[in-house]
């Protein structure tokens, strides 16, 4: 695995926040996710390449955010998969991200264009070299995600369902599917998670329990706050409580939480709608 | 697309820039700016007229994110109870091409606005709040208007049904932990700002709160930059039981109204 920064996305970091997951086969390397840019999907492909006797046999695209899409263009696209649901979403999601990655990242972002998947597969048991890939397609972080659990080792590859000792994103969260998703997680027999973000979970349910126990205090914050009238801003300064409060950028990541849930929730909590007589 | 994008940004600061340099009007009596901003100056005496007496002082509270998670979007609260008897409060953006979101008059309520407003640029944002003896009191923060992080928002969002939206209000009334009375506000506006295609410029325009007697509690000038879906949240002096109204009008003369009543006591949260 090539650990992402448990940060924000910066020029420090160009934009390298995500986990990325390598395995070896006898086919050659599978690669889960692809980085942020071309840059850093190239050094993704020379470190899979060197790890896995020169070849890639197959990088699978979790979902459209671009810390885990963008460096695509790095591979050939007949190698790069997503099941037919995620590429639906990267088709329609992936382009709007540009503008603003070249202005956060600059430099780093050099020669990075939005790329699709040229692989369309299934959820189910894909083999690759004599490695069973369990694909799964589930829904919450995003409109869709993909996991991947590699039966061999017993190692899910979570993709960012699953965030651990680094507090969630949620920008294009819906919070019922997501915590649908992490109980579905609950039950695939693994033994470890590769998380989208933070240090590998040795356990079968410690990150997805800490990213569960995450979404489900926002929420709770979030209807508390709009039933007391807080602003916005407010809502930004509540305390965190521990154990969420000593999560990687949890502050950060609650007053963004902020912005893209509490309107929905403060809306329902303003009363019914009104009109001039 | 995306490196154009960026070089008209940088063209239109230069610009701006370059306009004040060709002889704006400058006030001559602008305090020195913590935030070095390039038209400070220029903006108060827009703003508040060329002799207008300014001071900078950070008792005057400005609460912003660290982040800007959304450029269309962006919260602000500006409290100055820490101040003597403040009679007008005003959120300005320096680099906003509608710099003014919210100028608010306050006959009787508390020097407190929570709001969103929507960010063209890095830029200062300040509030600004008129004493009794007609003097100012500035404070502001930089606010770097770049997204970021896992994700970064969308540049365009789809608005269809807009236009169904007009005239619709919400308003609830709290009483907060200390016993004062906070209003909130919500009003379906799209607040075009008139910079995109086939969009003219369309805002709200006016809000008042009076009590149920008419009498006024706070009136607000607004902006297009105050953010889509305006929502306010205010500190009108009033009683449990009182019952608060909220009236609107837009640019287009689209009238909007709301009553909300004082509840008898503060809501009690559990576990804080
Ligand atoms: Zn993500």
């Amino acid at each position: 695995m090539i650990r992402g920064a448990d940060s924000r996305m910066n020029r420090a970091n160009a934009g390298a926040i995500a986990n990325i997951g390598i395995l070896g086969t006898s086919a050659g390397a599978v690669v889960i996710d692809a980085g942020t840019s071309l840059g850093q999907g190239r050094a993704i492909r020379a470190a899979a390449e060197r790890l896995a006797g020169g070849r890639i046999a197959r990088v699978y695209v979790t979902h459209l955010h671009p810390d885990h899409s963008y460096g695509i263009a790095a591979f050939d696209p007949a190698v790069v998969a997503t099941t037919a649901p995620v590429l639906v979403s990267l088709r329609s999601g992936l382009a709007a991200y540009a503008d603003g990655l070249y202005r956060l990242l600059g430099a780093a972002m050099t020669g990075t264009e939005p790329t699709l998947p040229g692989t369309v597969v299934a959820d189910g048991v894909e083999d690759i070299g004599g490695r069973r890939l369990r694909l799964l397609t589930l829904a919450g972080h995003s409109a869709v995600d993909l996991v991947v659990l590699d039966e061999v080792t017993g190692t899910l590859f979570a993709g960012d369902l699953v965030f651990h000792g680094r507090a969630p994103a949620t920008p294009d969260a819906q919070l019922d599917r997501w915590r649908a998703a992490l109980d579905r997680l609950l039950t695939l027999g693994h033994r470890r998670v590769v998380p989208g973000h933070g240090p590998v979970d040795p356990t079968p349910d410690t990150a997805i329990r800490q990213t569960r126990a995450w979404l489900d205090w926002l929420e709770r914050t979030f209807h508390e706050a709009a039933a007391r009238g807080l602003s916005l801003a407010e809502v930004g300064e509540l305390p965190i409580p521990e154990p969420l409060a000593t999560l990687a950028e949890a502050r950060y990541e609650l007053q963004r939480s902020a912005v893209h849930l509490y309107p929905g929730v403060e809306q329902r909590a303003l009363g019914p709608v009104q009109r001039a007589p | 697309m995306a490196r154009i994008a960026h070089l008209l940004r940088q063209f239109r600061l230069a610009f701006l820039a370059s306009c004040l340099a060709a002889g704006a009007p400058v006030m001559a009596g602008a305090p020195a700016d913590p935030l070095a901003s390039p038209i400070w100056a220029h903006r108060l005496a827009e703003v508040l007229g060329p002799s207008a007496d300014v001071r900078v002082d950070p008792r005057l509270k400005l609460l912003v994110p660290v982040v800007t998670e959304d450029q269309r979007s962006f919260p602000v609260l500006v409290d100055g109870r820490a101040l003597a008897a403040v009679q007008r409060l005003i959120v300005l953006v320096d680099l906003n091409p509608l710099p003014v979101p919210l100028d608010l008059d306050l006959p009787d309520a508390e020097p407190f606005v929570a709001l969103r407003i929507r960010l063209d640029q890095r830029t200062p944002v300040r509030a600004l709040a008129q004493l009794a003896d007609g003097t100012w009191v500035a404070h502001g923060v930089w606010v770097d208007a770049a997204g970021g992080g896992c994700s970064l928002p969308p540049v365009s969002r789809a608005r269809a049904d807009w236009a169904q939206g007009l005239g619709q209000a919400q308003a609830r009334a709290f009483v907060d932990s200390d016993g004062g009375v906070r209003l909130r506000a919500r009003l379906r506006h799209p607040m075009d700002t008139g910079f995109v295609a086939d969009a003219p410029l369309y805002h709200l325009d006016r809000l008042d709160v009076r009590d149920a007697q008419g009498r006024p509690l706070a009136r607000a000038r607004i902006q297009a930059s105050l953010a889509e879906d305006p929502v306010l949240t205010l500190k009108p002096r009033a009683r449990p039981g009182d019952t608060l109204v909220v009236e609107a009008v837009d640019t287009g003369g689209i009238r909007y109204a709301a009553k909300a009543a004082v509840p008898a006591v503060a809501l009690q949260t559990a576990g804080r």
